[in-house]
């Protein structure tokens, strides 16, 4: 589970100091579904990017299953991101030159699987998602929604705890939108995963147990159901 | 995954990486057509100088004698006669044939041989002289010395062949005939060393030990023909009582072009014995142990042989001149620094291309960071991709270098390299043996023979030049297995730096930064 307490971020802009971050203090208990909203540049990926440690806060601490990330090495933060953070971007951010079985075995390149094992997990992990007949096929040949299914893929495919997911319909069609929000709380309860989503998209953040809001840099969440 | 990773990358951006690999192609491909040329030259300056010098022979003493001198000189029967007030009786006959070292070389003692022999890192010595032969015939005419301020003398000169006095018909010279050759004394025990190494018998055979004592002689291919001399012919050399002694041909010799070969060898203990040089030599040639000792050896010899001269191949080497001389000035300096810069710029352009590509990548590399690839599994990807490009440019390169050699031996003019005269030079064995250029110099010169007056003879070979040996090679740049390993090596080496640099950028990548460049 995630323990936040009191965690700033404030980066320079300039000659000024922006502060993403005012004393973030929030509690993510294992599997919860937790959805993220609030105006543009009030924190909201900041916060993602901290839960995910691909940064650190300025202060305050990021306690995941008893470590502080806030506090932990690059070396073992690389390894948590690794082992147990799985991430889906708005903009999809697949390896342009690998096809979709590739995109998704870079996933489990630093988990050094084997070659053939790697292939065939992830494989599994597309015909699940129902791309089994586009695992050839570069990211410029598959449709917006295809991508992300790929991109769901290679998140899921190393069985990560939590799930981090910025925007992931941002750049879909409404029906689109809506198969992939489906699939995601499918995964999300049957796999017993974290879930935090950050979006704009009221619908789909009345469909997570939790919603939080980010307003200047300050977080207050509150139950949806 | 890292070779599907960087074919694919590489697949990409076809454009840019054969552009930077093309970049990198020239600056070696440069790199081999300048080395390539640079050890033609090399080669070529090696074969001329093995040409002047002689094989096996890695040093050369001799010394030179004192200005002014004659050495043993030659008597013509009526030297003394010449600056007392008797003079030759007008009508008597002059028959001389007389060997003599002239005076270019002063005598060094055979023990210094011997010393030298002796010596640490030394291989191998021996000793040979260096002579000419000349025979003077004619009648003395009725003389005016006072006539014309000068006059008097020799005119023209021998230059190896039989020249008569010409000019005017009422000068001294005109009444005489001269002919002169040179003549080597070889030690035939040490046959490996000396005049001798050079050349190639064409007909006969070359002295045995058996010869040590005996009056046969070897003849230089082109005097031979010259002068209708053939193995069983015999060929009058003199000594220093001014006769005569026949010699058996036993071989025609010829030696390689450019080392201004003597007419006639003889063996060297005969040689000193006619030129009453017993126990002297003129000329040691020494091999060292191995090339590296050459140096040294020739330090230690200056110090045991006070006032010699000590030549080896890198003294005679400063002393080449012509187009072979310019061809490796342009290759040593004017090449090899344009290659070098070539390189430095493929390089240069290489290392700024990837890490723009990187820059390109930022979000690929910042969501590969987020899926928890290591910065040094990325900085591999990057590197490996440029030494990809590194190897592409290697092999353009050595393809581009095989071209540039082939064109620099298809268009490059035949080099000729000449060793400078020098008159109180080193005396080394190209130069040392060539007495012919001098002639009688106080003859009738136009100046009015400035060696003319009461001494119609003095300088005749105490001023002789070394006259140059002249040499055309044609350039052969050779494209080694070691050249295309070095510039393979240097191909690889553009790519590593290019990839430190790129990786260096994609090290430095934080994760966030990456991803929020684009979200």
């Amino acid at each position: 589970m995630y323990k936040l307490t009191n965690v700033t971020k404030d980066y320079p802009k300039g000659r000024e100091t922006v502060h993403a971050l005012r004393g973030v203090n929030v509690e993510i208990p294992d599997g919860e579904w937790l959805a993220i909203q609030g105006p543009t540049g009030h924190g909201k990926s900041t916060l993602l990017q901290i839960l995910g440690g691909l940064d650190r806060p300025t202060s305050g601490s990021v306690d995941f299953d008893g470590r502080d990330l806030a506090r932990t090495r690059e070396a073992q933060m690389t390894k948590v991101r690794a082992d147990s953070i799985g991430f889906i971007f708005q903009t999809f951010n697949l390896i342009p030159t690998l096809s979709a079985l590739e995109n998704v075995e870079t996933a489990l390149v630093p988990l050094g699987v084997s070659g053939a094992s790697r292939r065939a997990r992830a494989a599994e992990a597309l015909n699940s998602l129902g791309l089994g007949d586009r695992l050839r096929h570069l990211p410029t040949e598959l449709s917006g929604g295809q991508q992300q299914r790929v991109a769901i893929a290679r998140a899921l495919v190393k069985e990560p705890k939590v799930l981090l997911a910025d925007e992931p319909t941002g750049n879909l069609d409404e029906d689109t939108r809506d198969e992939i929000i489906g699939l995601l709380e499918k995964l999300w309860q049957d796999n017993g995963l974290t879930m935090v989503i950050v979006t704009h998209d009221s619908s789909i953040a009345r469909r997570a147990q939790r919603l939080g809001t980010m307003r200047n840099g300050k977080l207050t969440v509150k139950q949806t159901v | 995954m890292f070779f599907t990773y960087i074919s694919r990358e590489l697949r990409r951006r076809m454009r840019q990486a054969i552009f930077i690999a093309i970049g990198l192609g020239l600056g070696i491909g440069l790199v081999i057509t300048v080395t390539a040329a640079s050890a033609g030259v090399k080669n070529a300056q090696a074969s001329v100088l093995h040409s002047l010098y002689g094989v096996g022979t890695d040093i050369t003493v001799t010394e030179t004698a004192a200005a002014g001198s004659t050495g043993n000189g030659f008597g013509f029967g009526f030297r003394q006669s010449i600056g007392s007030t008797s003079r030759p009786k007008a009508g008597s006959k002059i028959d001389n044939n007389t060997l003599s070292s002239g005076g270019t070389l002063a005598a060094l003692a055979s023990s210094d041989v011997t010393s030298i022999a002796k010596m640490d890192n030394v291989a191998a010595a021996a000793g040979g002289l260096t002579l000419s032969d000349r025979t003077i015939s004619g009648t003395v005419p009725a003389l005016n010395f006072n006539s014309g301020g000068g006059g008097g003398g020799f005119q023209g000169g021998g230059g190896g062949g039989s020249n008569s006095g010409g000019g005017n018909p009422s000068s001294f010279g005109a009444n005489f005939n001269i002919n002169s050759f040179t003549v080597n004394g070889v030690d035939i025990a040490n046959g490996e060393l000396g005049p001798l190494s050079t050349g190639k018998i064409s007909s006969g055979r070359t002295f045995t030990t058996a010869d040590n004592a005996s009056d046969v002689a070897l003849v230089d291919a082109s005097y031979a023909t010259q002068n209708k001399l053939k193995v069983g012919s015999t060929i009058a050399v003199g000594n220093s009582k001014n006769t005569a002694t026949n010699f058996k041909v036993v071989g025609i010799v010829s030696e390689p072009a450019g080392n201004n070969p003597a007419d006639v060898y003889i063996p060297l203990g005969v040689a000193q014995t006619l030129a009453n040089m017993k126990n002297d030599v003129n000329t040691i040639y020494v091999t060292a142990s191995n090339s590296g000792d050459i140096s040294s050896v020739a330090s230690s010899i200056s110090k045991a042989v006070p006032g010699s001269t000590v030549t080896d191949q890198n003294t005679l080497a400063s002393e080449v001149t012509g187009s072979i001389s310019s061809a490796a000035s342009l290759a040593n300096n004017l090449g090899k620094w344009l290659a070098i810069a070539v390189l430095i710029a493929s390089f240069l352009l290489a290392s700024l291309l990837t890490m723009a590509a990187v820059t390109r990548r930022v979000r690929e590399f910042g969501t590969l960071k987020a899926l928890g690839w290591k910065s040094r599994r990325i900085v591999f990807q990057v590197m490996g991709e440029a030494v990809a490009i590194g190897i592409a440019g290697g092999v353009i390169g050595v393809g581009l270098g095989f071209a540039g050699a082939a064109l620099v031996n298809k268009f490059s003019s035949p080099l000729t390299a000449s060793l400078a005269s020098n008159t109180t030079g080193s005396a080394t064995p190209g130069g040392a043996r060539n007495f012919g250029g001098g002639g009688f110099p106080g003859g009738a010169a136009p100046t009015g023979g400035a060696g003319g007056g009461n001494n119609p003879f003095r300088g005749a070979f105490s001023n002789a030049a070394r006259t140059a040996g002249s040499v055309t090679e044609h350039l052969h740049a050779p494209v080694t297995i070691a050249i295309i390993i070095v510039a393979v090596g240097l191909a690889i080496l553009g790519g590593l730096i290019a990839g430190a640099f790129g990786g260096w950028r994609a090290a430095r990548l934080r994760p966030a930064d990456a991803l929020s460049k684009v979200a």
